[in-house]
């Protein structure tokens, strides 16, 4: 039997020790007319190898094209040794670690996680991850209206440069709330907010104010003035990361210039970037870090260092007064689980890339979508959507519909972007092209080949090339 | 010591990134960074054999037995792991289009099916990213359909107080006062309360059966009726779906949404605390607000549905499709079982529990709920050591560390005191649960001849019993280089 190690001899001697005459005598509690007949719809048990050729043949279903894809999670090299140690059954199989005396691995890499993010975000306190980074936004949300006490209106401007998925997210989770999600437009010409645009919806009292950086455009934003601007309002800064982008950018602590109110209040974002496969979307983790005034406001695991009898250093799951397992229906957020696993992975990513790895790395991806940008902007029908300067994606407007191009793209055995039509309809025939420090300047170059090949034939073409897809 | 306390300055991780840093020239200076950020500077060996160290400070299932009750803590087969991993789908982008991903949605399409199969649900989706998650789901969804029908005074979650934790605080999350029910002594839902407490202010009624006091709930059908008649929907908490899996299903007993642990029920890892995965189920009635993403098959094809095609969804719970590594590897574990190997997870769960229930009484324990059958899992009260030798459920559990085994999980549920929580799970064999009880009763003869040897356990483990009021007091959230 799959993964029951019972023999008949065992099975009659606990049934004599229970006293039962069967295994059905135990769900004689169970009203008989209720009970289940075969589960039809359930295929019969396969063995080992019988799985294994399913799932090889389906996951060689998957594409292999090259991947210019992006809006929210990148493909990047992941050492060897990350998921190899991962993947350790005493990490893998493990429980979350209430019992510390016997889970001081996973307690000491926590601790370890929290301090590289803190060290990253240059913020005071990271807890032990989130689900991912749109839902530790919906979380940043909720612990900001806990959290500024001087506000009474529960407004949050949300600019519509963050992600619109994850503003789809934290609308799910906080509207239970009565929270108000006001959106914030950007600058056509920029890709990014102004203070003028914020001011315009900002003329009553404001909780907080959520800023990506990067935006969801690629585009950098000027998080300075507008932390520097919201603190003098008393509104709180939620700053939205890609924590890789935060080895090389002013990380969301230092943001602004007043040394009294420097650095947003809360960050958040997801870690997928740092050690996390793209694998369909998950699971991935979200970091959710923030100033040291707003801890008891933080949700979710932290963990704490501390001294055992004999005064030894050990590690625990600490603040437990805010969480659901003690306060029940008064806790912070009714999450429980965090995503330990790929915390792990995470931590030892960042631990062998350094800082100077991740700084390196960032920095290539950057000068590599530079290098995208350059050769698409050369062809006819492609051109640059914003002015400012972006990280490592870049909206490009084409002279044929995007849907299309990006089929036509596909059959070329390239990914080439993100659609940009649906959520952002005033921008007309958009993509969001991405580049990682993993495609070289060969990849660079077929995607341009194939981009002028697919933008020389005539529109009606174009489409046809899609229908027959 | 710290990961940070075998950082040198100046050495490199050497060939797992650009060697040189690129122009970035074109960015402004204020908005990069003015100091790197302070990583450790380790050797990639010196990273491999100390997170290798600090793993075997870990307990796990791979190296002990784990009766953690409420928690499933059965094995996680090896293949789960490494066929989810194949390079076909760590390397999918989540927003590859639905052609080219047809590997991956097919799976999820299956996985759906054969959940709403196993628990007699209309409808699933994979969304949720935790059992927390799940529940939120649901809840939300109760407020939905509620809201749909213009039923807007329902503002009012039933839970027992035998409930998680995580059942208040969801119910308070989606904006809804929570009311208790009390239950009785012998583990089922106090009836003539519940019919006080219902009305036209009752959105629903959150329940686990079997309950978290380990016992089926007997009276599930007249409960369904008196909640269904006040007009409220019905939630079932998935947390214990390991005891009655193809046995009985929650679609039967009159559950209108419910919520699946596949890190519990379905073998997906723990992984020292997440990621898990809380995948949602419904009744007919309910399936235009079930959460998105979800995989639909339309002939051969697969693709995701949008908000366009169920409009009235509660909407997104993360960015893309919940915790797709965890949905493979639980698709993977149900592919394994096939439907005979589901009915042998109930029945050897209940058999491992029930026996392990016989042989405490056997030994001299005390009972938290005599005379009944125990689900997958049952609670020996300690309240008679307690008074007698001056020794907690915790001092019992740190003993157990030492002598190898996990504790069960202590303290809950509530309502019984000094309790242990024993959840044996199918795949441990008779002489693992042999071997714990007679370690019980050790410690148990420990109590009564010298109860110092529990107070001062563990004594084996890295560190001795941990200073949690210093932890919350002098807080030490990150390391600080000096």
């Amino acid at each position: 039997m799959p993964f029951i190690p019972h023999t008949e001899q065992e099975i009659s001697q606990m049934l004599q020790t229970i006293g039962a005459d069967s295994i059905e005598d135990l769900f004689d509690e169970i009203p008989a007319h209720l009970r289940a007949a075969v589960l039809e719809a359930v295929p019969v048990g396969m063995t080992e190898m019988e799985i294994s050729r399913l799932m090889h043949q389906r996951a060689e279903k998957n594409t292999k094209a090259l991947c210019f894809l992006g809006a929210g999670a990148y493909q990047h090299h992941i050492p060897a040794a990350v998921w190899e140690i991962t993947t350790r059954g005493e990490y893998y199989s493990a429980y979350t670690p209430y019992q510390a005396e016997a889970s001081q691995g996973t307690l000491q890499l926590t601790y370890e996680y929290q301090s590289m993010m803190t060290a990253l975000t240059a913020m005071d306190v990271s807890n032990a991850s989130m689900y991912d980074g749109a839902s530790s936004l919906a979380e940043a949300v909720l612990m900001a209206v806990r959290g500024n006490r001087k506000s009474k209106s529960r407004k949050i401007l949300i600019p519509t440069t963050v992600n619109p998925v994850y503003r789809q997210t934290a609308h799910t989770i906080v509207k239970g709330q009565q929270i108000d999600l006001v959106e914030v437009p950007y600058d056509a010409a920029t890709g990014t907010v102004t203070l003028e645009l914020i001011k315009q919806q900002a003329e009553a009292d404001i909780t907080a104010i959520v800023i990506q950086q990067p935006n969801f455009f690629g585009c950098l934003e000027a998080v300075d003035e507008i932390t520097d601007w919201a603190h003098e309002n008393n509104i709180l800064v939620i700053a939205v990361i890609n924590p890789l982008a935060a080895a090389l950018l002013t990380p969301p602590g230092e943001w602004g210039q007043d040394e009294a109110s420097k650095g947003a209040d809360i960050a958040c974002g997801d870690g997928q970037p740092l050690g996390a496969p793209m694998s369909a979307g998950g699971p991935y983790y979200g970091l959710l870090c923030c100033k040291q005034a707003l801890v008891r406001q933080m949700p979710g695991r932290i963990v704490g260092r501390t001294v055992d009898l004999d005064g030894k250093e050990g590690f625990v799951l600490t603040l437990q007064a805010r969480e659901q397992h003690i306060r029940r229906s008064k806790a912070t957020s009714n999450i429980c689980t965090n995503q330990g696993l790929v915390v792990t992975a995470s931590t030892i990513h960042m631990a062998i890339m350094g800082a100077e790895g991740l700084e390196n790395t960032a920095a290539a991806c950057h000068a590599s979508n530079n290098s995208l940008v350059e050769k698409l902007s050369t062809i006819k029908g492609v051109k640059k959507a914003f002015s400012s300067v972006h990280f490592h994606e870049t909206v490009l407007q084409l002279d044929a519909p995007a849907a299309q191009v990006l089929t036509a793209l596909m059959q070329k055995g390239i990914l080439g972007g993100f659609d940009l039509s649906l959520d952002y309809p005033e921008l007309g025939n958009a993509i969001l092209v991405c580049t990682t420090e993993m495609r070289s300047e060969e990849d660079i170059a077929a995607y341009a080949t194939a981009m002028q090949e697919v933008l020389a034939q005539p529109a009606n073409n174009i489409a046809s090339l899609q229908e027959s897809a | 010591m710290l990961i940070f306390e075998h950082s040198s300055q100046g050495r490199k991780g050497a060939p797992q990134s650009p060697v040189e840093k690129a122009s970035v020239s074109a960015i402004p200076e204020n908005l990069l960074r003015k100091k790197s950020a302070a990583l450790p500077e380790v050797s990639e060996l010196q990273a491999v054999r100390h997170y290798t160290r600090l793993s075997q400070k870990n307990f796990s299932i791979d190296t002990q037995f784990y009766p953690l009750g409420s928690c499933t803590m059965k094995y996680n087969p090896r293949a789960c792991n490494s066929l989810a991993m194949l390079p076909g789908f760590l390397n999918a982008h989540p927003l590859t289009p639905d052609e080219q991903n047809q590997g991956f949605l097919a799976c999820m399409s299956d996985l759906q099916s054969m959940l709403c199969e196993a628990t007699g649900m209309a409808a699933f989706s994979l969304a949720p990213m935790a059992g927390a998650q799940g529940e939120f789901a649901g809840v939300a969804k109760i407020e939905a359909y509620h809201t749909s029908r213009g039923d807007v005074e329902r503002k009012e979650i039933l839970v027992p107080d035998a409930a998680h934790g995580t059942n208040p605080a969801t119910a308070v999350m989606c904006g809804f006062r929570v009311k208790e029910i009390p239950t009785l002594a012998n583990g089922d839902v106090d009836l003539d309360a519940l019919k006080q407490a219902v009305g036209p202010q009752t959105a629903g009624l959150m329940l686990t059966n079997p309950s978290t006091l380990g016992v089926f709930e007997r009276n599930i059908e007249e409960i369904a009726k008196v909640v269904h008649q006040a007009g409220g929907l019905l939630y079932y908490d998935g947390a214990n779906l390991n005891a009655i899996l193809g046995k009985i299903r929650p679609g039967d007993m009159g559950f209108d949404v419910i919520h699946s642990n596949l890190h519990k029920t379905f073998s997906t890892p723990h992984g020292g605390g997440g990621p898990g995965s809380g995948a949602v189920g419904v009744a007919e009635r309910l399936i235009p607000f079930l959460p998105l993403p979800m995989v639909t098959q339309e002939g051969e094809q697969y693709r995701y549905l949008t908000a366009k095609d169920r409009p009235q969804s509660i909407g997104r719970l993360s960015a893309f499709m919940g915790n797709p590594g965890v949905l493979l590897r639980a698709y993977i574990y149900m592919r394994f079982l096939g439907r005979e190997g589901m009915v042998r997870v109930a029945e050897f769960a209940t058999l491992n529990a029930n026996y392990m229930m016989a042989e405490a009484k056997r030994r001299g324990f005390t009972l938290a709920i005599d005379s009944r059958r125990a689900s997958h899992e049952f609670i020996i009260t300690l309240k008679n050591e307690a008074r007698k030798h001056h020794v907690s459920a915790m001092d019992f559990a740190k003993r157990l560390l030492d002598l190898g085994y996990h504790a069960p999980t202590t303290y809950f549920p509530l309502l019984v005191p000094e309790c242990l929580l024993i959840e044996p799970t199918e795949s441990e064999a008779k002489e693992a649960l042999d071997g714990f009880m007679d370690a019980l009763e050790q410690i148990k003869q420990e109590a009564e001849t010298n109860p110092e040897i529990l107070h001062a356990a563990p004594q084996t483990m890295p560190v001795k019993r941990l200073d949690e009021v210093r932890a919350a007091k002098q807080l030490d959230l990150a390391y600080k280089a000096n």
